[in-house]
C-alpha cells in the first residue's frame, strides 16, 4: 500500500469550453483530514466525481487507493464511502431501512449490519429516532445519517462534499464534532469539499485551496492562514483619505490600498519592506493608531488567497 | 451480483409499497386495481373466465400499469429525488442496478396480476356456486403465468429505456402510457378503419390459426423482444454517462 490515499497528476476535466478541473496535481496522504478548499463554482464536487471514477477526466490521471480512476474504479467505490452534494437518503424509507439497504449493499453480515447501525445511530444521537420516516427530519438529522451511511462499511477513505452546506451554524457545528471525533475514532482517511475556511481549520490536517478548477495552495489550515495574512497590512488612526491611499498605492510593495471608516486596508506584494509605508504616512501628518499586518479575519485571509490570481 | 441484483428490487418494492407517507394513497391505489382486476372483472364475466382463455386477457392489463409505474419510480424517481449518484458512488455494478430495478417492476406487475387472477377465480367461485368448483384451464395458467412474466418484462425493460431519457416520474409515466396505449390502440384503429370485407378476413384468418403454434411463436418473440430491450438499457445504463444528464 502507498501512503498516499490519493495522488493526482495534470488531472483535467472539461466541460465543452469550461475547464472545471485543471492540470490538478495533488496528493492526499493516508488517514489525513484533508480539506479541499474553494468557493462556489471552483471544481470541488468534479474532482470528488473523477476521484470516484463517476466521471472521466479529459486529460491526466489519479489514482486512489492503489487503483487507477480510469480502469479500476470499481476497487475504488468497493472501499469508498461517500456523501455527495445531496445526502442521497431515501425520503420514502425509515433512517433504519436506509441503512439495512446501504448495508445489504456493501455484503455486511447481518448481525454484524445490526451491531454496526446500532453503534453508529447511537453515536450520532438517532437510535431512537430509527424507525422515522427520513424525509420528515430536519437537515441537519438528515445529514448525521448519511454520514452513518457513508461510514457503515468502514470505508479506507471517505470523500463529504459540503457536508455541512444548508445546515444553521449549531447544526453544522455538531455535525462538525462529530465528523471529527468518528474521523479519528475509525482511522479513516477523509477527503472533505467546504467553501467555509474555518470549517476546513477546524476539521482538517491540510488543506488545498482550489479556485477556478486549479490549486492554489496546498499546507496545514495555520500556514495557509498566515500565508495569507503575511500580504495584508490594516492601519487605523486619524488623517486616512483618499489622496492619502493614492500616496500608498505608489510603494512598491503594496499591491492594492483602500480607505474606508478611517482605516486604511493595504493589499501587500510578497518580499517587500513595509516600513517606508509607515513612515511615508506619518510624514504626511497621519496620526497613526494601530497598525496591524495581517488582521483579516479568516474569511477575508480565504478570499485573498483565492483572489490571488484574478 | 445476483445478491446485488435482489437488495436493489428489495429496496424499490420496499420503497414503493412501504412509502409511510403516502401509504393511504398508494394502498388506495392498489386497492382500487384489485377491485377492478379482482372482484369487478371476474363478477361481469362469470363463469366464462375460466372457460374462455380470452377471457382472461383483461389481466394482462395490470403488470403493463404496475410494471411501468415501478420502472418510472426505480429509475427517473431515483434521480429526480437525487439518490442515483449516492448509489452510483457505491460499489454495485450498472449492471447489477439497472437488473434489479427491472427485477423489482416484473416483481410487483407481475406478482400483482397472479394475485389478482388468484382473487378473481374465489370470486367467481363464490359468486356462481351452482357450477361446481371453477379452475383456469392450464392453458389459461400458462398464458397467464408466462406471457404475463414476459409481458411484464417487456414493459419493464422498454419502460427504463424510457425512464432513463424522463428527468422526472411525471414525464416518465407518461411517456409511458403513451407508448403503451400506441401499442394497444393503435392495431384496434387500424382494424376499426379497414373495409369490413377486410376486417371479416381478418378475423377468419386468425380464427383459424394455429392457436399453439402461434402462441409459442409468439412467446419467442416475446422473449427475444425483452432480451433485446433488456441489452439496449444496459448499454444505456452507464455511471460515468448518467453522472451527466
Ligand atoms: N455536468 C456538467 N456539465 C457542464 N458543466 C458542469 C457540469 N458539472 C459541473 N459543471 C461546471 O463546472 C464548474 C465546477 O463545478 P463544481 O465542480 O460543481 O464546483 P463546486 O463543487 O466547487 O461548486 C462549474 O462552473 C459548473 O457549472
Ligand atoms: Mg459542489
Amino acid at each position: 500500500m502507498t501512503d498516499c490515499a490519493i495522488r493526482t497528476d495534470g488531472l483535467t476535466r472539461e466541460f465543452g469550453a469550461l475547464r472545471a478541473v485543471d492540470a490538478m496535481s495533488l496528493e492526499v496522504p493516508t488517514g489525513a483530514i484533508f480539506g479541499f478548499l474553494g468557493p462556489n463554482g471552483s471544481g470541488k464536487t468534479t474532482t470528488i466525481r473523477l476521484l470516484l471514477g463517476l466521471l472521466e477526466p479529459t486529460r491526466g490521471t489519479a489514482s486512489v487507493l492503489g487503483h487507477d480512476t480510469r480502469t479500476e474504479a470499481g476497487a475504488i467505490r468497493e472501499r469508498s464511502g461517500a456523501l455527495l452534494e445531496h445526502s442521497g437518503l431515501y425520503e420514502r424509507m425509515t433512517a433504519e431501512d436506509n441503512l439495512e439497504f446501504y448495508g445489504r449493499v456493501w455484503h455486511i453480515p447481518p448481525a454484524e449490519r445490526r451491531q454496526r447501525v446500532h453503534e453508529l445511530l447511537t453515536g450520532l444521537g438517532l437510535w431512537d429516532r430509527r424507525r422515522e420516516i427520513v424525509g420528515q427530519w430536519s437537515r441537519g438529522m438528515k445529514q448525521k445519517l448519511a454520514v452513518a451511511r457513508t461510514l457503515l462499511h468502514r470505508p479506507d477513505l471517505v470523500f463529504l462534499d459540503e457536508p455541512t452546506a444548508g445546515l444553521d451554524p449549531i447544526a453544522a457545528a455538531a455535525l462538525r464534532d462529530d465528523l471529527t471525533a468518528l474521523a479519528r475514532q475509525e482511522g479513516v482517511t477523509v477527503f472533505l469539499t467546504t467553501h467555509n475556511l474555518a470549517e476546513a481549520e477546524k476539521l482538517c490536517d491540510r488543506v488545498a485551496v482550489i479556485r477556478s478548477g486549479h490549486l492554489v495552495a496546498v499546507g496545514r489550515p495555520d500556514e495557509l492562514r498566515a500565508r495569507a495574512r503575511r500580504d495584508r497590512m490594516e492601519v487605523t488612526g486619524r488623517g486616512l483619505d483618499a489622496r492619502i491611499a493614492g500616496l500608498v498605492a505608489a510603494d512598491p510593495a503594496v499591491e492594492t490600498a483602500d480607505v474606508s471608516d478611517g482605516r486604511l486596508t493595504l493589499r501587500l506584494r510578497d518580499g517587500h519592506d513595509t516600513s517606508p509605508i509607515v513612515a511615508l504616512l506619518v510624514r504626511e501628518g497621519v496620526a497613526v493608531d494601530e497598525v496591524r499586518k495581517g488582521g483579516a479575519d479568516l474569511e477575508e485571509a480565504f478570499l485573498a488567497l483565492v483572489g490571488t490570481e484574478s | 451480483m445476483i445478491a446485488d441484483v435482489l437488495t436493489i428490487a428489495w429496496k424499490d418494492l420496499r420503497e414503493v409499497l412501504l412509502q409511510s407517507g403516502t401509504l393511504r394513497r398508494s394502498l388506495r391505489g392498489l386497492l382500487f386495481s384489485f377491485l377492478v382486476f379482482g372482484v369487478f372483472l371476474p363478477l361481469q364475466i362469470g363463469p366464462d373466465l375460466v372457460r374462455q382463455p380470452v377471457a382472461i386477457l383483461p389481466f394482462a392489463w395490470v403488470p403493463l400499469l404496475l410494471a411501468s409505474g415501478m420502472v418510472a419510480d426505480g429509475i427517473a424517481g431515483e434521480r429526480e429525488r437525487h439518490t442515483l449518484e449516492t448509489l452510483l458512488a457505491s460499489r454495485l455494478s450498472d449492471r447489477a442496478i439497472l437488473i434489479g430495478k427491472v427485477v423489482a417492476a416484473i416483481t410487483y406487475g407481475w406478482g400483482f396480476m397472479v394475485i389478482s387472477a388468484i382473487l378473481g377465480l374465489i370470486v367467481v367461485n363464490v359468486a356462481n356456486p351452482g357450477h361446481g368448483l371453477l379452475l383456469y384451464t392450464p392453458t389459461a395458467v400458462v398464458l397467464l403465468g408466462l406471457f404475463g412474466l414476459l409481458g411484464a418484462g417487456l414493459v419493464a425493460t422498454g419502460g427504463s429505456l424510457v425512464a432513463l431519457r424522463s428527468p422526472t416520474v411525471r414525464q416518465a409515466a407518461q411517456n409511458m402510457n403513451l407508448a403503451i396505449f400506441a401499442v394497444v390502440l393503435i392495431p384496434v384503429l387500424l382494424l376499426q378503419v379497414l373495409p369490413v370485407d377486410v376486417r371479416r378476413q381478418v378475423g377468419t384468418t386468425l380464427t383459424s390459426l394455429d392457436w399453439p403454434t402461434i402462441a409459442i411463436g409468439l412467446g419467442i418473440v416475446l422473449v427475444l423482444a425483452d432480451l433485446l430491450l433488456l441489452a439496449a438499457a444496459l448499454a444505456r445504463f452507464q455511471r460515468t454517462k448518467l453522472i451527466l444528464e
